[in-house]
């Protein structure tokens, strides 16, 4: 697998967003151009993408520079409603994936079934033996762990691609 | 004398030789050559020794069904035992070594036991070596454990690469026989994704060497015609080389591939929404004696080493069988230009087309008749033929080389038992088949897998294509139909032989069990098909009982006078041939044997001497080399530096999760024995968690954010396991409480900053205010420190002047040098957690898995003060109302020094008077934490002694590993500071 890039992402900002779906949905568009997914979907905008995580929790991604101040306006634009808005961008790890055969390379280590995957899905699934999700950027693949593991996953990786 | 014909040979190419080692001799073989074709080829016929009596064996199949031709393979980090000769092709240089066998494969000494079997019957190791006892220590295990085992285990890291592969179909078709492809073919016209996998290196199956008409083609044409449609079809995936190993709940099949290039093997992990076993059958060795000698073989195989290799076993084989299939034998054999001197047929009057036309063909057919005996010592010389129905009185000898069997043929139906598919007894075809009404079944109830073919239990090519097409519902294509004579059971030969020649008749070739083992395991009460099994260890070898578990279970049927359905089978467990360790490990080796988790400032401490502790999957500072330190030098410096200056810590690890909503402080009010929503914004509080019994099972400060945020710290080790814990409780009992919990233990790097100095450093670092009135003990703030956004919390888990900083883990390793750099001129050294836990000892604290171990509440520590008793409720605390609870008798937490303070050997015992009803000495409590205090010069101990609070200055001797008990004072845990005054600094 010759041609297929691993690369860390470092400037990426992560929002985990608790609560009712719809209720999120209205603000995340009004603030990120997102509205809420479907199930499993992802929704993007603009550098931003707004990914299913539960049936009550997404993640919005973004770059990490407007992070702080998108936390802060959700915040303030869900007020004392039961909604719940957290930074988790220092928790984790990115990886972009680029190359002809990504998904194979991941199918060594991730239980998802790349074929059937649908253009703006998202899996949470588990790379080998850490929790990883996986979603597409256009042509590259983005895959996020915890941080803890970083050195791990990108191991894993690298071993897997060569 | 085996050797290699002058013509023929399916699957290698007579132009490419190729050159291997067995046993240290030269061999050459060519290219597509098994190593038991391209030995038996060179007149190689003993191949292996049997596992008890080290008699001398030969191959007895050509599959992987074959119990006697196992080889060690390989050498140094190459190496693999156990492999099947008839199985591995040969490659240039590879090195082959026999096995079971000492000094050499020729000469055994290990037949010493053969020549003493009968004193070595079923059962025989359980009956001797029971007295006297202290021989089994010194005597009897040492010597049965050298004798055991089956190869020898490799001594170098395996050299080779191998990995998983994760797939998903609609249909997975296990084996590549016509059957397989039939179902293939079907399931993928109807636009299904379908894998079909074949365990050997070449398709078409039996039908390759049995041959027949399928579609007006012969069957190998429409193998290869099947095949390239196949693989010009996108939604089919082929692979070959490649088992179906195991069949789990849901569909789930492990797959197991031999790749070779790239890496050695290659586990597949599939989620099928179909199963289809197209496995085949295997073909059953009889029960005569001497059916074990070289040169006694299958009469499938036997054919099969002609046409598949161009090898024969002899040039006169007596073919000996129960049914029409081994007929093919001799017309293989014929074609060949070998003799077949004779058949004998079990059937009193065998009669069917294939009978008559290879009569036609001069062969002499005794019908029945059967093998009294096999003539020979290391090799057939010649079989002497006897009356089935008789008790073996010899009629005649016949000489041959090489003795052809047929028992029938059992469907492998190992894939279909894996998940609990039912098999049924069909008393036609003397066989137990897939019952198609109980299949195994998915999560909803419905059946996931269907066999095809041979694995159904079709025998003949049309009946097995039909067969296929059906369970896939297809069109199956026109095949002639054939005429064969029934099968007659036959599981002994004689049918009425006694005891001398049962002891020669073998089922487990492998284990070496006969006839005359099973018998005596049913004689002597081992009535169940499973007892009998683990008493003779029939099947209990690695090929699991391919050959012998239909032949074992009608012979103890028929010793019981019951019915072969009545008894049953014993269970068929993956996988279905052995799987190397290599391959289930794929790529779990090495560095990437396990995740380690690492905190953002995990390089500064391995660059600055960390002497790491595994913590969960966390590795920790336990504390950090100098120069010449030894490990206790340098946890003595620390302990003493931040006590008099200051220490820092990396407190990363510690769980923190977020609980935010307006029900946030009545869930945590339920979640900790201690009221939490009485804590003010702004304010810290530590709590104490226990399980519904009561337990104490986790602890850690709490930190009330705003109005309905919390923020919980919880130990290293409960962070992921607390925050399922509430998850748990959210969403299956209070799921209409208003909760959200987010784990943030990885968002946030933690810094304990610990000593007289720390507020002195931090007022250096500037940007807020951490003075005493501004951040009081148990208060947080946030604010910035040099330059970074943080949060501080006035904590203390050493008694000393501490602030825990949390700071976005992505600056936390520059916070963390930050810190360092403007520290350094006050003596601050980072400390590990052996240092943490000595201060945090010298204090009186608990450890969360030092202090507690699931059996102890929080009374039991003098945790009362941490027990609501305003809440009507909260997790554990019915369970803690429990009269064993209540016994006053119960150990509880006191301190403990030597009175020559020495320290106390972790987890002594304190010993009490007389003894208990198992003659034990009675003990009255034990050592839960035991240090050298550096800072008090000696050494201090907690522990739970029986009423032990109420017994303070009394002495009590706590056990020694090797030495007199020891005496300690029972004191206040509190050992230094009990008034707190350190904590302002």
């Amino acid at each position: 697998m010759a041609d297929l890039t691993i690369s860390s992402v470092t400037d990426l900002g992560m929002i985990t967003l608790r609560g009712d779906l719809e209720v999120l949905g209205r603000q995340t568009r009004a603030f990120a151009g997102c509205a809420a997914p479907e199930q499993r979907m992802s929704t993007a905008s603009d550098g931003r993408r707004l990914l299913w995580m539960s049936p009550d929790e997404l993640l919005l991604t973004c770059p990490a520079a407007e992070s702080k101040t998108m936390v802060a306006s959700l915040r303030a634009a869900f007020g004392d409603g039961f909604a719940t808005v957290v930074e988790v961008g220092d928790a984790r790890a990115v990886f972009d994936l680029a190359g002809a055969d990504v998904p194979g390379m991941l199918a060594k280590l991730m239980p998802v079934d790349f074929d059937r995957m649908a253009e703006t899905e998202i899996r949470r699934s588990r790379l080998a033996q850490v929790p990883a999700a996986i979603w597409r950027e256009g042509a590259v693949w983005r895959l996020v762990c915890f941080r803890s593991v970083a050195r791990y996953a990108e191991a894993l990786l690298r071993n897997a691609a060569a | 004398m085996s050797a290699r014909l002058a013509t023929g040979g399916r699957l290698i190419d007579r132009t490419r030789l190729v050159e291997f080692t067995f046993d240290g001799r030269h061999y050459r073989g060519f290219d597509g050559d098994t190593l038991a074709s391209a030995l038996l080829a060179n007149g190689q016929l003993l191949l292996g020794r049997s596992f008890k009596y080290h008699r001398p064996r030969s191959v007895v199949s050509a599959g992987p069904e074959e119990p006697n031709a196992l080889f060690g393979v390989g050498e140094d980090a190459q190496f693999t035992p156990n492999v099947r000769a008839t199985e591995e092709t040969i490659q240039d240089g590879l090195v082959v070594r026999s096995q079971n066998a000492w000094p050499a494969l020729g000469f055994d000494i290990g037949r010493l036991n053969d020549w003493g079997s009968r004193f070595l019957p079923a059962g025989f190791y359980y009956k001797t070596f029971i007295h006297p006892r202290p021989l089994w220590k010194h005597v009897f295990e040492p010597f049965i454990r050298r004798a055991a085992g089956l190869g020898a285990a490799p001594t170098q890291p395996d050299a080779d690469r191998y990995e998983h592969r994760y797939a998903f179909c609609d249909t997975l078709v296990v084996g590549g026989g016509v059957a397989g492809l039939m179902a293939a073919l079907g399931a993928a016209r109807g636009g299904e994704r379908v894998m079909l996998i074949e365990r050997s290196a070449h398709w078409g199956g039996r039908a390759m060497v049995d041959g027949g008409e399928i579609d007006g083609r012969p069957a190998a044409q429409w193998v290869a015609d099947t095949l390239a449609a196949l693989e010009a079809m996108e939604n089919v995936t082929l692979l070959h080389r490649c088992e179906g190993a195991g069949v789990y709940d849901h569909g789930y099949v492990l797959c197991d591939q031999t790749v070779g290039a790239g890496p050695a093997g290659r586990l597949w992990r599939v989620r099928a929404e179909r199963v289809v076993a197209a496995t085949g059958a295997i073909e059953r060795p009889l029960a005569f004696a001497g059916n074990d000698m070289p040169g006694v073989l299958l009469a499938s195989a036997v054919r099969d080493y002609v046409v598949d290799y161009g090898v024969s076993l002899g040039d006169r084989t007596v073919i000996v069988t129960n049914n029409d299939d081994a007929y093919r034998t001799a017309k293989v054999l014929l074609e060949a230009g070998l003799q077949v001197p004779a058949i004998l047929d079990a059937r009193p009057n065998p009669d069917s087309a294939l009978i008559q036309e290879i009569k036609d063909l001069g062969v002499q057919v005794h019908a029945g008749r059967g093998v009294a005996k096999v003539l020979g010592r290391d090799r057939v010389r010649g079989v002497a033929v006897c009356i089935q129905a008789g008790e073996g009185a010899v009629l005649q000898e016949i000489g041959c080389d090489c003795v052809a069997m047929s028992g029938g043929w059992s469907p492998v139906v190992h894939l279909w038992s894996h998940c609990g598919g039912k098999l049924v007894w069909d008393e036609d075809r003397t066989m137990f088949r897939p019952d198609p009404d109980r299949p195994p079944k998915g999560a909803d109830g419905a059946g996931f897998m269907a066999t095809a073919g041979a694995a159904s239990g079709a025998l003949s090519l049309a009946d097995v294509l039909e067969d296929a097409a059906d369970a896939v519902e297809a069109e199956a294509p026109q095949c002639p139909p054939e005429q064969a004579a029934g099968i007659e059971p036959v599981w002994m030969m004689p049918q009425g032989a006694g005891q001398a020649l049962r002891a020669k008749m073998f089922l487990d070739f492998q284990n070496d069990v006969k006839v005359s083992d099973i018998r005596l395991a049913a004689q002597e009460g081992f009535e169940s098909v499973e007892h009998a099994k683990r008493y003779t260890t029939l099947g209990m070898a690695t090929d699991q009982g391919k050959l012998s578990n239909i032949n074992g279970l009608a012979i103890l049927a028929d010793r019981l006078e019951a019915r072969i359905p009545d008894v049953g089978t014993t269970t068929f467990r993956p996988p279905y041939t052995p799987i190397t360790i290599g391959t289930l490990a794929g790529e779990a080796r090495g560095e990437l044997f396990q995740p380690v988790r690492q905190t953002p400032m995990s390089d500064w401490h391995e660059s600055h001497g960390a002497y790491w502790e595994p913590v969960g999957q966390w590795r920790r500072p336990y504390c950090y080399l100098r120069d010449g330190e030894t490990i206790e030098q340098a946890v003595t410096r620390e302990v003493l530096n931040t006590r008099q200056k200051l220490g820092l810590l990396d407190a990363s690890t510690l769980g923190k999760i977020l609980v935010r909503g307006p029900d946030a402080g009545r869930f945590l009010d339920m979640l900790y024995t201690n009221m939490m929503s009485s804590l003010k914004p702004g304010r810290c509080r530590y709590g104490l968690m226990c399980d519904e019994n009561g337990f104490l099972m986790d602890d850690g400060v709490v930190a009330r954010i705003d109005d309905q945020t919390w923020l919980c710290h919880t130990t290293t080790g409960g962070a992921d396991r607390i925050h399922g814990w509430m998850e748990d409780w959210l969403q299956t009992e209070w799921w209409d409480w208003q909760v959200h919990t987010v784990n943030l233990t990885e968002q946030f790097a933690q810094i304990a900053v610990v000593g007289p100095q720390a507020r002195t450093v931090l007022e250096r670092l500037g940007g807020m205010d951490v003075s005493a009135e501004a951040l009081p003990f148990m208060s947080w703030a946030d604010g910035t420190l040099g330059g970074v956004d943080l949060r501080a919390y006035r904590i203390s888990f050493s008694g000393e002047l501490s602030y825990e900083l949390a700071i976005p883990a992505e600056q936390g390793l520059v916070f963390w040098e930050a810190l360092m750099a403007a520290s350094a001129d006050v003596g601050a050294t980072p400390y590990g957690t052996e240092a943490l836990h000595i201060m945090r000892a010298e204090k009186g604290f608990i450890m969360i898995g030092d202090e507690t171990d699931g059996t102890v509440i929080p009374q039991d520590l003098g945790l009362h003060w941490a027990l609501s008793k305003k809440k009507d409720d909260y997790l554990g605390k019915r369970g803690q109302a429990r009269s064993h609870f209540q016994d006053p008798d119960r150990w509880t937490l006191v301190g403990l020094e030597t009175l020559d303070g020495s320290v106390l050997e972790d987890g002594a015992y304190a010993v009490a008077d007389g003894q208990n009803a198992n003659g034990q000495r009675n003990v009255q409590g034990r050592v839960t934490s035991t240090y050298h205090s550096p800072t008090l010069g000696r050494g201090i101990a907690m522990g739970l002694v029986a009423r032990g609070a109420e017994r303070m200055g009394q002495e009590v001797a706590f056990t020694r590993i090797g030495k007199d008990p020891v005496s300690a004072r029972i004191v206040s845990p509190v050992f230094y500071d009990p008034e707190g005054a350190r904590l302002n600094g």
